[in-house]
């Protein structure tokens, strides 16, 4: 249960109009510098998009930079376009855009599924698609500014004894337990998409795949994104547009809540036989856990008679005290996938028919796909 | 649109009791030292795009100048500082929606938006939705006439949340209609009367 305290500590305020000036505030400001409260920390700057991940932070006094780089102005940051048989996303366009985007919805469905169903109407208004792929571990013992590993400590109180990780890894896990909360992460994973991060210095691109992080590789963050760096671009290749996806995402409510466990999965198929496949659960480790045994034990196969493959989803699981039925929802979510079945609970976002491959029927709408 | 420069001088028109809220919750008072410099603090600053603090907001039509900290939220900003009150802070967390404007006609959250980000922007809050006459909004008669709600804390919200929805929907469906005020919660438990309240006010708002 959020305090509500007065506001958020001073910080100072920067609203850049450029990629250009953002990067030279972030360089400037970025590194080595000192936190508002006198502490040395390697962060001064913070980035901020939709604030929706952030806001809440720097209220609870868990996050205290003292300047803080808008990039509500940066016009270039913003918006869908078609480079050659590519869809370049910016990081700044909202949920709501890439939900209802039409060139999104006829050849990445899947990508505007999973957008559709991130939190409400109004934060899918106002958070960002590189708000939503960067934000951070939703653990609440870290979120609530207990000293755990992810925070620099040298204890993580999930996996204590009695604790509550109803929400916590499956798999995984090494010391941290937290998982990746975003939606969008697992779709963009099995599109094969690249994220292109700049600094003053470089500009460098990376697999969707290879922009979330283990706690094997770094316990204190979910993204590669160094303290001066920008998401500039998210760019989807053409490999697997317009194929068979399928999104599935399982949650206590129907609005509001992270995914308890989801499933996206595109499949290439000759008539009924899947050539070729790629299933990313999410929620259920520290990134979005791709599954290459199904993957494999799919290809070549007619999908009525391969869904036991998704057996192979769970294979070295190990759940903690009480989060045993993510495995059981893993493997269920991944035979629905593979048979292209409807979701096993209802879900309002969606309906009956879900959205993917299917026409605007209306124009355009901030709040995304509605119930038909 | 008029200009009202609540942090300089008493515009006309203003009560004596309204100008020193206004002065003290722009902080004239408390801050008087950080306020006066601002424009020049700022100017002084040599990185691109640094925030000024006197600010001017566009907020139901009319263009208010006020002193906006750098990091105020638009909630803050609207109920504490141009006393629009009808905003309600329920959680300050995004998880209820009682906080709920239209920006450029879409709803957001204003606990979780920064003031600055939306400068330049037209602001809606529910005391814009009647007309200057007094005469109630369609979609607030609509409301009314199906006594849509208990307690009536979260209206405003769902009022702003439902007027923007219908801006891209104007004709939905009781469904899509709960969908597009989802991100809005009633402690009350009332939704069904006020969606039946929400969908009349739709059906004025088509009538014209
Ligand atoms: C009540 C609530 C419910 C939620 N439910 C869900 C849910 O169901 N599913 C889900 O996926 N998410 C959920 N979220 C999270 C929210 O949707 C995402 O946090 C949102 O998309 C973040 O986008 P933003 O633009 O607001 O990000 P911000 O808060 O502005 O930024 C998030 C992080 O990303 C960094 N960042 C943002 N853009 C860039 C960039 N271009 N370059 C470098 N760094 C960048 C910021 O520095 C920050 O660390 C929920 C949030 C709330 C408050
Ligand atoms: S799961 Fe990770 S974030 Fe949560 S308490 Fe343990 S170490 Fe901290």
């Amino acid at each position: 249960m959020a305090t509500v305290r007065d506001g958020m500590p001073h910080f100072d305020l920067y609203q850049p109009d450029s990629v250009e000036d953002a990067l030279a505030l972030l360089d400037r400001l970025g590194r080595g510098a000192h936190m508002d409260d006198g502490t040395d920390g390697p962060l001064r700057a913070w980035v901020l998009a939709g604030g929706l991940d952030c806001l809440e932070r720097f209220k609870d006094r868990i996050r205290r930079p003292s300047a803080v780089v808008d990039l509500a102005r940066v016009g270039a940051l913003r918006g869908v376009r078609r480079e050659g048989d590519e869809t370049v996303i910016g990081p700044m366009t909202t949920l709501a855009e890439v939900a209802r985007h039409p060139d999104i919805r006829e050849r990445f469905g899947l990508l505007a599924e999973a957008a559709a169903q991130v939190a409400s109407p109004q934060i899918r208004n106002q958070g960002t698609l590189g708000g939503n792929l960067s934000q951070d571990a939703r653990c609440w013992y870290y979120r609530g500014g207990w000293p755990c590993y992810r925070a620099g400590g040298n204890i993580c109180y999930a996996a204590a004894p009695g604790a509550m990780n109803r929400e916590h890894a499956v798999f995984g896990a090494r010391r941290c337990v937290a998982v990746s909360p975003s939606d969008t992460a697992p779709a963009l994973v099995a599109l094969e998409a690249r994220l292109v991060i700049r600094n003053a210095a470089r500009t460098r691109m990376v697999a969707a795949e290879d922009y979330f992080l283990g706690p094997e590789t770094d316990i204190t963050r979910l993204t590669v994104l160094e303290p001066d760096d920008l998401l500039v671009e998210i760019r989807i290749p053409p490999t697997w547009a317009g194929t068979r996806f399928h999104f599935e995402k399982v949650r206590d409510r129907p609005v509001w809540d992270f995914a308890l466990a989801s499933i996206a999965a595109a499949m290439r198929q000759t008539g009924d036989r899947i050539d070729q496949a790629r299933l990313v659960l999410g929620s259920v480790a520290a990134r979005p856990w791709r599954l290459p045994q199904v993957e494999a034990a799919l290809a070549g196969r007619p999908r009525e008679e391969a869904a036991d493959a998704a057996d192979l989803a769970v294979r070295g699981a190990v759940p903690l005290a009480h989060n045993g039925y993510k495995v059981t929802l893993a493997r269920n979510l991944a035979r629905r996938a593979i048979l292209g079945q409807p979701p096993g609970a209802p879900s309002l976002a969606m309906g009956a028919s879900g959205l993917m491959g299917a026409p605007d029927p209306s124009p355009a709408r901030q709040t995304g796909k509605e119930a038909s | 649109m008029c200009d009202h420069d609540a942090a300089m001088s008493r515009p006309a028109g203003m009560t004596r009791r309204q100008f020193i809220r206004s002065v003290i919750a722009t902080g004239v008072v408390s801050f008087s030292v950080p306020l006066l410099p601002a424009r020049g603090g700022a100017a002084a600053r040599t990185a691109p795009g640094t925030v000024e603090r006197l600010v001017t907001l566009t907020v139901n039509g009319m263009r208010r100048r006020v002193d906006v900290l750098p990091n105020e939220t638009l909630a803050q900003t609207l109920r504490g500082k141009l006393g629009l009150t009808g905003v309600k802070v329920g959680c300050d967390r995004a998880e209820c929606g009682a906080c709920t404007v239209l920006v450029d006609d879409v709803p957001v959250y204003s606990c979780s938006t920064l003031t600055h980000s939306v400068l330049g922007k037209a602001i809606l809050t529910v005391e814009g939705l009647a007309s200057p006459g007094g005469e109630l909004h369609p979609l607030q008669q609509g409301v009314l006439d199906e006594q849509g709600f208990q307690c009536g804390y979260c209206a405003p919200g769902f009022l702003m949340t439902a007027l923007g929805y219908l801006k891209t929907n104007p004709d939905p469906t009781r469904q899509q209609l709960a969908h597009g005020v989802s991100g809005n919660l009633c402690r009350c438990q009332d939704y069904d009367k006020i969606l039946t309240g929400l969908l009349r006010g739709a059906e004025y708002m088509r009538r014209g």
